[in-house]
């Protein structure tokens, strides 16, 4: 018998507290990196120790939650061993998946620890059902998390070409770029989320003001400059104002969260199995805050898909604590691209 | 002595131009020409047969062809492309994609392409095992982590470096080409044949900072390995990529091999390039910094002893 479909909230943990307040508030899933570079969200003072993480696994198993490592960045020779251990690690502490972009640690999960879970990271690019079924067929991967670059029909399609579970961003920040194929960060800072696991790192930024308005570089390069009446945002080097043949406009995207909750009887529809929820490096309240909107959408949703409407209570919520307090639907929507 | 390998273009150049630029590199001293479409699908101006032409062309007169298949798979009918490549029968195929590697993998030698991510040594060993016969490095990885990733490298298996051109640094389901031109993506009208090397987006205060050639975004600055060549070759680099400009590509591979053959210096080759590339020159990532720095070359740093 075939087990009843669900779609599971996969909810961003970047710390204890902000697990707890991701489980409490109704996730399925919780995802995690550890403390250092092996994961795409490597910030100080976020992320976990040995000791955080089965703290973690603990109190996620006994509420009946999954918890899912993200290993997802790449690693170079020299720090192979930190990696492999991470591995390990997930596995000692009883974590139910690991989420990996490089070939290399698949092959190397797979053959040492077989009863690990493994789900190929947002990171592997994977955007057609040909890799995917790659990562499938040569190392059992169960779950591909899909790049933010398909509009839905084009994810409908794909979903037909394939027997991997997909997972879909929902909600948070917005790549435009396919993810593990950008190396803007590196071009302008040196470090990217492929060698470093960070994009437009806060280290490399500077906030000055000048005569002009308050101007945010990164290493250096202007990525924009506000005038007093605007809300001046991080640096992220693709969500600037650059200059194309005396136009002066966000030339690549605005600052903008995407928001698919419009979506959701779509993406049940075609039985996608996780909706991602980004944002580790973002504070307890807010994991809170979206886990609690997404749970009561999806269940909402699940009771009666035909009647779905997206709350203006949901709606308004999620728009406070949406980036620049704008919202998209991304690539999913085609006019988009 | 290291190869010269011709890149794909990576523009929407116009159909005569691109026949002209391959009639020019079969004059050329490359050794591979990499053919195809690897930016976006709805570029038409040549199609697969077109390319198999140029291919037969450039190989009767000596060049090694490896056909290059699309970075970004989104569709049904981008995977239908790519298995008519994947199929020719007749030239070795360059995979830009995992989707590609899932088509070629146990059956055809293939060249696995810059943006397959390759970063540590089992997954250069996964990927021979895999039928690869040539990597090409990610843009991003410096000369220290190659040299690691070298020494335990498979046999029979050829490193290629990008040595010159704009990089290609990210690529997007979105065309900032159309986006520039305030034009859906589906209705682009091709606008990007008007830019032969791209857009380039400059910074508030006018410095050239990246360039838009439809869904992907390339670095300004023109990626310059030319005085880099004796680290290259210590590192075991046996093909150098040189990534098509609009002009002077024929002159830069002539340059290219000088130096490798001690005819002209780095030094001078150096400053010759400068004068041909569109933009400045940089080299930051060889040097394991950032991409858009210009690091102190061998060249200049014997000239600054001397």
């Amino acid at each position: 018998m075939q087990p009843e479909y669900k779609l599971e909230l996969v909810c961003p943990a970047g710390s204890l507290p902000a697990l707890k307040a991701a489980v409490d508030n109704g996730a399925d899933c919780v995802y995690m990196g550890f403390r250092d570079d092996t994961n795409a969200r490597n910030f100080t003072g976020l992320n976990f120790d040995l000791t955080n993480a089965r703290s973690g696994v603990e109190y996620a198993h006994a509420r009946g939650a999954q918890v899912l490592l993200a290993l997802n960045t790449y690693p170079h020779s020299q720090g192979w061993e930190r990696w492999k251990r991470a591995i390990d690690n997930a596995a000692d502490t009883g974590m139910d998946a690991i989420i990996l972009a490089d070939l290399g640690l698949m092959q190397y999960a797979m053959k040492t620890h077989p009863q690990l879970h493994l789900h190929l990271s947002v990171q592997g690019s994977a955007s057609n059902y040909e890799a995917i079924n790659f990562y499938h067929e040569h190392f059992g991967v169960r779950r591909a998390v899909l790049p933010r670059v398909l509009s839905f029909a084009q994810v409908e399609e794909l979903a037909k070409g394939t027997k991997v579970e997909l997972e879909l961003f929902g909600f948070g920040g917005l790549c435009v770029m396919a993810e593990g194929r950008c190396a803007l960060s590196s071009y302008v800072t040196g470090e990217s989320p492929n060698n470093c696991g960070v994009c437009s790192p806060p280290k490399a930024v500077r906030w000055q003001q000048t005569a002009q308005g308050m101007e945010s570089r990164l290493n250096g390069v202007l990525i924009d400059r506000y005038a007093d009446n605007e809300n001046a945002g991080y640096p992220t080097l693709c969500k600037g104002r650059f200059e194309v043949e005396g136009a002066t406009y966000y030339a690549m995207e605005e600052p903008t969260s995407l928001n698919t909750l419009e979506l959701l009887p779509e993406l049940m529809r075609i039985k996608v199995r996780g909706l991602k929820i980004e944002g580790r490096q973002r504070s307890p309240a807010y994991v809170a805050q979206v886990t609690r909107v997404w749970r009561a959408a999806i269940d909402q949703c699940k009771r009666n898909p035909q009647s779905f409407a997206v709350s203006p209570a949901w709606s308004a919520e999620l728009g406070k604590l949406a980036e620049g307090q704008q919202q998209t639907l991304g690539a999913y929507n085609r006019p988009w691209k | 002595m290291m190869k010269l390998a011709v890149g794909p273009i990576l523009y929407y150049w116009p159909r005569d131009t691109v026949f002209e630029f391959y009639e020019q590199i079969a004059a050329s001293c490359a050794d591979i020409v990499y053919l195809g479409e690897t930016v976006c699908s709805r570029r038409h101006l040549l199609r697969l047969p077109d390319w198999l032409e140029l291919a037969g062309m450039l190989s009767a007169r000596g060049k090694q062809v490896v056909l290059s298949t699309q970075a970004l798979l989104e569709s049904e009918s981008d995977l239908k492309a790519l298995r008519r490549i994947a199929g020719n029968g007749d030239f070795a195929v360059e995979a830009n994609d995992m989707g590609a590697v899932n088509l070629l993998a146990g059956r055809v030698p293939f060249v696995a392409g810059p943006f397959l991510n390759i970063y540590n040594q089992q997954t250069l060993a996964l990927m021979a095992s895999l039928g690869a016969q040539r990597w090409v490095m990610p843009v991003e990885m410096a000369r220290t982590a190659l040299l690691n990733l070298q020494q335990t490298r498979p046999a029979g298996l050829e490193t290629e470096v990008f040595a010159y051109g704009r990089l290609p640094l990210a690529f997007s389901s979105r065309c900032f080409t159309a986006r520039f031109h305030n034009l859906p993506k589906d209705d682009c009208r091709f606008l990007c044949v008007d830019d032969p090397d791209g857009k380039t987006m400059r910074t508030r205060e006018g410095k050239p900072f990246l360039v838009i050639n439809g869904i992907q975004t390339q670095s300004a600055l023109v990626h310059n390995l030319i005085g880099d060549l004796p680290s290259l070759a210590e590192a075991g680099v046996e093909v150098l990529r040189i990534s098509p400009q609009s002009a002077h590509t024929a002159a830069v591979i002539q340059l290219f091999r000088d130096v490798l053959e001690q005819r002209v210096t780095a030094e001078l080759a150096l400053q010759q390039t400068q004068r041909m590339a569109p933009a400045e020159c940089c080299n930051g990532y060889w040097h394991g910094g950032a991409g858009m720095e210009q690091h102190f070359s061998a060249a200049e740093a014997c000239a600054a002893v001397a």
